[in-house]
């Protein structure tokens, strides 16, 4: 009787006398007869249905799925019972690594058509159109990579820690991963946003959705530990290095100068989880460096070296990118604080609204200065605004989700969401930001996202000035 | 009560110790971390810093350089470093007065396009550094010092900066810094630097939050062009197929937008659309002449056909490297421009 003998002693073919029926072997019998009778008319009426819809939503784009008025007493998907309803499921550990639904298959990291022209220095947009909350899936996490990405070996790598000249830093230190992992750790949500995000949109409208216009963002919980505790450890010299050089140990060996400032407050981590498991390769596994409220191209991946240094290094992507153009023919250097922003995801471009009535519209607000304190939605160009609910927990440097009911007329209509974070400042329209700073910047693009909704359905990107 | 107050106390207890022991000197942590030795450093610590710290000892000429580059960057970055066909381009945009003033004039001109290395790059440190660490694209690493500094070299010489003749060394690299073009076009005087010194500075865009009745921003629109939708792939696929919108099927042909109103002649479409920002009539601008494009391509049985999609699609190779952005005109407009150009491009 024991488990033992059950599975040692019944060879596989064997074990076939006991195996169940297919589903469909289970309807059977005079009831269920009655149910399909009734099914069959009740489906006759759905397929018919359907097909109406389809032909009204060829019009509009809409891949509407209607529900349907019940005739022949009902709805067929309550009427006559789906195979899963009536039969075994799958066991446990089927997938050791589970996956998502089969039929999630459309939410998908994509990249831009023509952004770039190699897919080792490139980006993939995050799909925000299609994610709840607040925290990115790690599949789904935004990519940037400059010189290709790798999964490197954690029982290989090791994180360097030295001084640009010997007083800077008393001892330089080698960790391993092993050594790094028994320090004390801490876990925190973050948002990670690239500094050329929305940049396409800096002249006009460029692209069609929130996957590329927002997508190169996400947000996580990373765990790790605090890089002033080993540079602590290491000796450094925190009145003369205010600087310090972050290294990556990809081909590129990407560099970027984080200030002292940051590190200082405990934030800066030198992180190896990611939402409960280690980071993924694309994302910089087995260490990177999380920077909050920084720029996406600060928290460098593959993270092999820390220099603490008393000047800035500037390294290629603070001197040649990462450099915003101003009207006066200036580059900003070393621009890296993620200015408070927000956009509406749902609806959002490229969606299509299946009908009038009811709809949550629903988006997201961050700020790389602290936390969100309020966001507000107009759904008439700007004209008004009501504030939209923001939903706990709101955390610092971290998305926040907001939510605000809206009755959609049928009429067209301008979505629109703007941000204030806890330091006061205001997410800009796009005519005050160019006001500003022009429109050749490419990079910290913070202004208000517009979303036409159209009276067929359809959302459409839209700038007004 | 008493017993709590004893376990209350205890930690108290613990907690006075632990917060002096904290607040004199740093934690340690027994067992974790070894020393580096000098040669793991030097292995690792190979970046160059703007006053040059961490710059080895070598020397590399112009002419060494172009054999290199040649044999390795030519492939990517072009002969002249001018391609834009895998990377943006490295040279091309700087003048013999950039060179004298520190700023490149040219970054004022919105009507200049693109944006070469050269043009931004302030600091020779960062070509040096970044070639040595990343460069060739597919081989990083494998330059050796002198190679770096030929290299680097070849490519100030392509911009005009040092002549011929140059060999630039660890000697010379400061000196060879005072003529980088835009060596004085940088600034940090902004908040987005959480590094900057005092004064720390608010942040330039300042904006209010009117809630009712505000003015609203004109409604002279920038949408994407219908014939644009499908640009991205369908976006029906990109989009869960269930909740509260699905996606848009934008593999439907779009309506073809309605014809524009008829014009009086074609040159205000080419003001309309800024084609005579990059070609002229006769002869090359940044494109080629639009005369030259009509002689070359009006034997083709579809010259019509496929000089309207040119226009719309851009494309790069027919005349070079230089690409011509996708343009977004209704199809009617292009077909328009592209009969004129066929018929001579005659003013």
């Amino acid at each position: 009787m024991s488990s033992d003998n059950d599975s040692s002693s019944a060879p596989v073919t064997a074990s076939a006398g006991r195996l169940r029926r297919a589903p469909e072997g289970f309807v059977r019998g005079a009831d269920a007869g009655v149910v399909f009778r009734e099914a069959r008319q009740g489906r006759r009426d759905f397929i018919r249905q359907a097909f109406a819809t389809a032909l009204a939503g060829a019009a509009g784009g809409a891949a509407a799925q209607s529900n349907p008025v019940p005739s022949a007493g009902g709805d067929p998907h309550i009427l006559q019972a789906p195979p899963h309803t009536l039969g075994l499921g799958q066991p446990v550990a089927t997938d050791g690594y589970g996956k998502p639904s089969t039929y999630e298959a459309n939410v998908q990291r994509r990249q831009s058509p023509g952004l770039t022209q190699t897919a080792q220095s490139s980006v993939s947009f995050a799909p925000l159109q299609s994610l709840f909350g607040i925290v990115t899936p790690n599949g789904l996490h935004f990519e940037r990579h400059h010189q290709g990405w790798w999964d490197v070996d954690p029982s290989k790598h090791r994180l360097m820690v030295n001084g640009s000249d010997g007083a800077l830093l008393k001892s330089p230190k080698v960790f391993t991963m092993d050594e790094l992992m028994r320090l004390p750790a801490v876990s925190r949500f973050h948002f990670i946003e690239c500094g050329a995000n929305t940049g396409m949109e800096w002249g006009n409208v460029a692209v069609p959705t929130v996957q590329y216009t927002h997508g190169m963002l996400s947000c996580a919980e990373f765990t790790g530990v605090p890089l002033n505790l080993v540079l602590e450890m290491c000796g450094a010299d925190f009145k003369r290095g205010r600087y310090v050089l972050a290294e990556g140990a990809d081909g590129s060996s990407m560099t970027r100068t984080i200030p002292m400032e940051l590190i200082e407050r405990g934030e800066v981590l030198l992180a190896y989880g990611c939402n409960g498991e280690m980071l993924r390769p694309e994302n910089g596994y087995p260490l990177r460096l999380v920077v909050p409220g920084v720029q996406g191209v600060s928290w460098v991946k593959y993270l092999r070296r820390i220099e603490v240094g008393d000047q800035p290094y500037a390294t290629k992507d603070e001197a040649i990118h990462y450099v915003d153009l101003m009207p006066d023919g200036r580059h900003r250097q070393y621009s890296s604080i993620q200015e408070c922003k927000s956009v509406v995801t749902t609806p959002s471009g490229g969606q299509v609204l299946l009908d009038k009535g009811f709809y949550n519209v629903s988006g997201l607000a961050w700020s790389g200065r602290g936390r969100i304190k309020r966001v507000d939605v107009s759904t008439d160009g700007g004209r008004n605004w009501r504030s939209a609910r923001l939903e706990a927990p709101v955390m610092s440097k971290c998305l926040a989700r907001f939510n605000l009911d809206w009755v959609w007329d049928g009429k067209p209509a301008i979505v629109q969401s703007r941000a204030i974070d806890e330091t006061g400042y205001v997410q800009p329209t796009y005519k005050q930001l160019r006001a500003v700073r022009g429109r050749r910047s490419i990079y910290h693009n913070n202004a208000i996202q517009s979303w036409l909704v159209t009276e067929s359905g359809e959302v459409r990107n839209v700038q007004l000035s | 009560m008493c017993s709590s107050r004893k376990v209350f106390a205890a930690w108290a207890v613990v907690l006075a110790l632990g917060t002096s022991c904290a607040g004199a000197q740093p934690r340690e942590f027994a067992g974790i971390g070894r020393a580096a030795t000098a040669s793991e450093i030097a292995a690792w610590d190979i970046d160059v810093r703007p006053d040059f710290k961490g710059l080895p000892k070598g020397r590399g000429s112009v002419a060494q350089g172009q054999d290199i580059w040649e044999a390795k960057c030519a492939s990517c970055h072009g002969v002249f470093g001018e391609s834009n066909e895998v990377f943006s381009p490295l040279v091309g945009g700087t003048t013999a007065e950039d060179v004298k003033t520190g700023r490149v004039a040219r970054l004022l001109d919105p009507s200049f396009p693109g944006r070469t290395t050269l043009m931004k790059v302030p600091t020779l440190s960062t070509l040096w550094d970044y070639i040595h660490r990343a460069m060739p694209w597919n081989a990083p690493k494998s330059l050796t010092t002198d190679e770096v500094y030929a290299v680097t070299a070849f490519l100030l010489n392509l911009g005009g900066v040092v002549g011929d003749d140059y060999v630039l060394s660890d000697a010379n690299m400061a000196q060879t810094q005072a003529r980088l073009p835009n060596r004085n076009g940088m600034t940090t005087r902004h908040a987005l630097w959480p590094g900057r010194t005092a004064p720390k500075a608010v942040p330039d865009v300042r904006a209010t939050a009117c809630r009712v009745d505000c003015e609203a921003e004109p409604l002279h629109a920038s949408l994407l062009p219908d014939h644009a939708r499908g640009a991205h792939g369908n976006l029906a696929d990109q989009n869960r197929p269930v909740g509260a919108q699905h996606g848009a099927n934008t593999a439907v042909a779009a309506a073809v937008s309605a014809a524009s109103p008829a014009r009086a002649n074609v040159s205000a479409l080419l003001g309309q659309y800024a084609c005579t920002a990059c070609h002229r009539a006769e002869g090359k601008l940044v494109g080629p002449g639009l005369g030259d494009a009509g002689k070359r391509h009006r034997a083709r049985a579809d010259a019509l056909e496929y000089l309207t999609g040119k226009i719309r699609s851009g494309g790069s190779g027919v005349w070079g490297d230089v690409p011509m952005p996708p343009q977004t005109l209704p199809e009617a407009d292009a077909r328009r421009i592209a009969q004129w150009i066929l018929d001579g491009a005659k003013p």
